[in-house]
């Protein structure tokens, strides 16, 4: 086995894989990619094709003008875009106070508060359906975006993501920010959240694509046209007794994946250490 | 005095800071955690509202309901069915993308995309797979001469189908975390490892696995959280049936709540979810967390 170069660098040695080693990786990603190469075809062919791969078939996008004419594509765009954009920035606000006063403020009885929080990582909104759901018709939440979206606002992720980074930020700075004058709010707005930064990122993306993705919740919260997401969209659209052709199904499924898998694979990096670093759960 | 008023102040501050974070989690967590554990008690009045308190005659009922019982062992056996499965691929797919592999990045990319579709767009992808008729796994059997598989629709072959569409959803996301193990592990162990003249077998065994028994441990916790929280897939490819064989707890709770309206019987399935949760939540607390201290 030879050795790689270098041996100060800090990258793993590589090893050199043997043929057959290959052979399975590539057969691995092969079937797994598999899937979504199959719902592209589906998509871009007419009905006839599904099972037929005829490498001449022709090309076409009337599934795609079929299932943006069958249901309110549109409407679901709009309402994901909106819940997303909505439960991403309340998110920040409240999981940065919170994980501030976590940080930096003497809280009596500071560590049972936290444990609290932290309970949250494992009892989510979507295990307590149906009293959650009780409570938002009592607020007059349902079938609104905000009903959707409300229940993961404070969210012990963000709480604890934001937490850890603010402990890390040396107190110098803190205490030079306060000799110009500046007050608490100040400090967290000029030297906590800029010096944040990657944390927002990661934190960001990963809930950006928890809630584009969410299904549970939204299902049992919304029941109009008007508040559901692209998911229950998707899945009112696609339930197998509504007959719906299958291309267009397809052509759907790629419809509602589209941006985020498009955002995914230009930015692959970010997308998989914004995963890692949601390593805490 | 003026001191002691600073730090007043500092905790008033701080008690602000935390307030809206604490009602949310009070109204959304908290407050209906509570709420279920009462409404298991009673039965359910006229138009669901909560009325006669019967005590634990929901949890007696729970015990004969067979159907819970079914539910409680198909859920059982679709944890048994994905976590090992998708551990043990995350885990080699992670070993063939942390080596020299032409195509790395493609390779990689293909294990982790399906981790960011929605498991309802994975579930619309692989009911083209297990249809009956039009099934692309049907129509490949048939081509071969074969009779087709009825997928979803054979109570004994169900669950698996479920099975097998959730691996795939899951692996990928594994992966990252072993990936990144992997790649902080000291190059000097394989480099000694080699100059000893070690297996790449005996290695693994005994090297790189006990090194990535952390990274086990965490991977494992969040599929078991994801065993028992993720049924979306379900309102597509078979809607717990048939006659059951792919019903899962949460779901169970769903049809409960919202197709039969026994809300307190759904609260008392929830129980026993919330029971399972917390076993998982003490033992990430108690056992992994035992050495990083939050801090």
């Amino acid at each position: 086995m030879s050795r790689t170069t270098a041996p100060l660098a800090r990258r793993p040695t590589a090893l050199r894989l043997p043929g057959l080693e290959t052979l399975a990786a590539w057969l691995l990603a092969i079937v797994w990619i598999f899937p979504l190469l199959y719902a592209v075809w589906a998509a871009f062919h007419p009905p006839a094709f599904m099972v037929r791969f005829d490498l001449f078939a022709p090309l076409t996008l009337d599934n795609f003008a079929n299932a943006w004419a069958q249901a309110p594509f549109a409407r679901y765009y709009l309402n994901t875009f909106l819940l997303v954009t909505g439960v991403v920035l309340a998110q920040f606000v409240v999981c940065t106070l919170a994980g501030f006063a976590f940080a930096r403020f003497p809280i009596p009885g500071k560590d049972f508060l936290f444990m609290l929080v932290l309970i949250q990582l494992f009892v989510f909104p979507e295990v307590l359906i149906v009293e959650n759901y009780r409570i938002a018709s009592t607020l007059g939440l349902v079938d609104t975006i905000t009903g959707i979206g409300l229940p993961y606002v404070a969210s012990a992720f963000g709480i604890f993501l934001l937490r850890q980074t603010f402990k890390t930020i040396p107190r110098e700075l803190e205490d030079a920010a306060r000799i110009e004058g500046c007050g608490w709010m100040a400090i967290l707005l000029k030297v906590y959240v800029p010096l944040a930064k990657p944390t927002y990122l990661a934190y960001g993306l990963v809930s950006i694509s928890h809630h584009w993705n969410n299904f549970l919740w939204p299902l049992v919260v919304t029941n109009s046209v008007e508040s559901r997401p692209l998911t229950v969209g998707l899945g009112v659209f696609s339930a197998p007794e509504t007959g719906v052709n299958w291309a267009t199904v397809s052509a759907a499924t790629l419809l509602s994946i589209a941006p985020l898998l498009i955002a995914f694979l230009l930015f692959q990096r970010q997308f998989v250490q914004s995963f890692l670093r949601s390593g805490i759960r | 005095m003026d001191r002691m008023n600073a730090r007043v102040r500092m905790q008033l501050y701080g008690a602000l800071l935390l307030l809206p974070a604490a009602v949310l989690l009070a109204t959304f967590a908290y407050l209906p955690t509570i709420a279920t554990l009462i409404n298991s008690l009673f039965l359910p009045g006229f138009r669901g509202a909560p009325t006669e308190f019967v005590g634990l005659e929901n949890y007696r009922l729970l015990v004969e309901d067979s159907t819970f019982w079914r539910v409680a062992r198909n859920n059982l056996i679709y944890a048994l069915g994905t976590i090992p499965t998708s551990i043990a691929l995350a885990l080699a797919m992670a070993l063939f993308v942390n080596a020299r592999l032409p195509g790395r990045g493609f390779v990689r990319m293909a294990y982790f995309t399906p981790t960011i579709l929605p498991m309802i767009a994975a579930a619309n992808i692989w009911m083209f797979f297990y249809a009956p008729q039009i099934g692309l796994f049907n129509k490949l059997l048939g081509a071969l001469g074969l009779s087709g598989v009825n997928w979803l629709g054979d109570p004994s072959v169900a669950l698996t189908s479920v099975i097998v569409m959730t691996v795939w959803k899951e692996a990928g996301f594994f992966m990252i975390f072993y990936l990144a193990a992997l790649q902080g592990m000291p190059p000097e162990l394989r480099e000694a490892a080699d100059l000893e003249g070690t297996s790449r077998w005996s290695f693994f065994w005994r090297v790189t696995f006990p090194l990535l028994m952390p990274t086990t441990l965490f991977v494992l916790i969040n599929a078991l959280i994801n065993a028992v929280r993720v049924v979306d897939h379900l309102f597509i490819l078979t809607k717990g049936g048939p006659n059951n064989a792919t019903n899962l707890l949460l779901y169970y709770v769903y049809e409960n709540a919202f197709s039969f309206f026994d809300r307190t019987y759904a609260a008392t399935i929830t129980v026993v979810i919330l029971l399972v949760l917390a076993i998982v939540a003490t033992v990430k607390f108690s056992i992994l967390d035992r050495r990083t201290h939050y801090q």
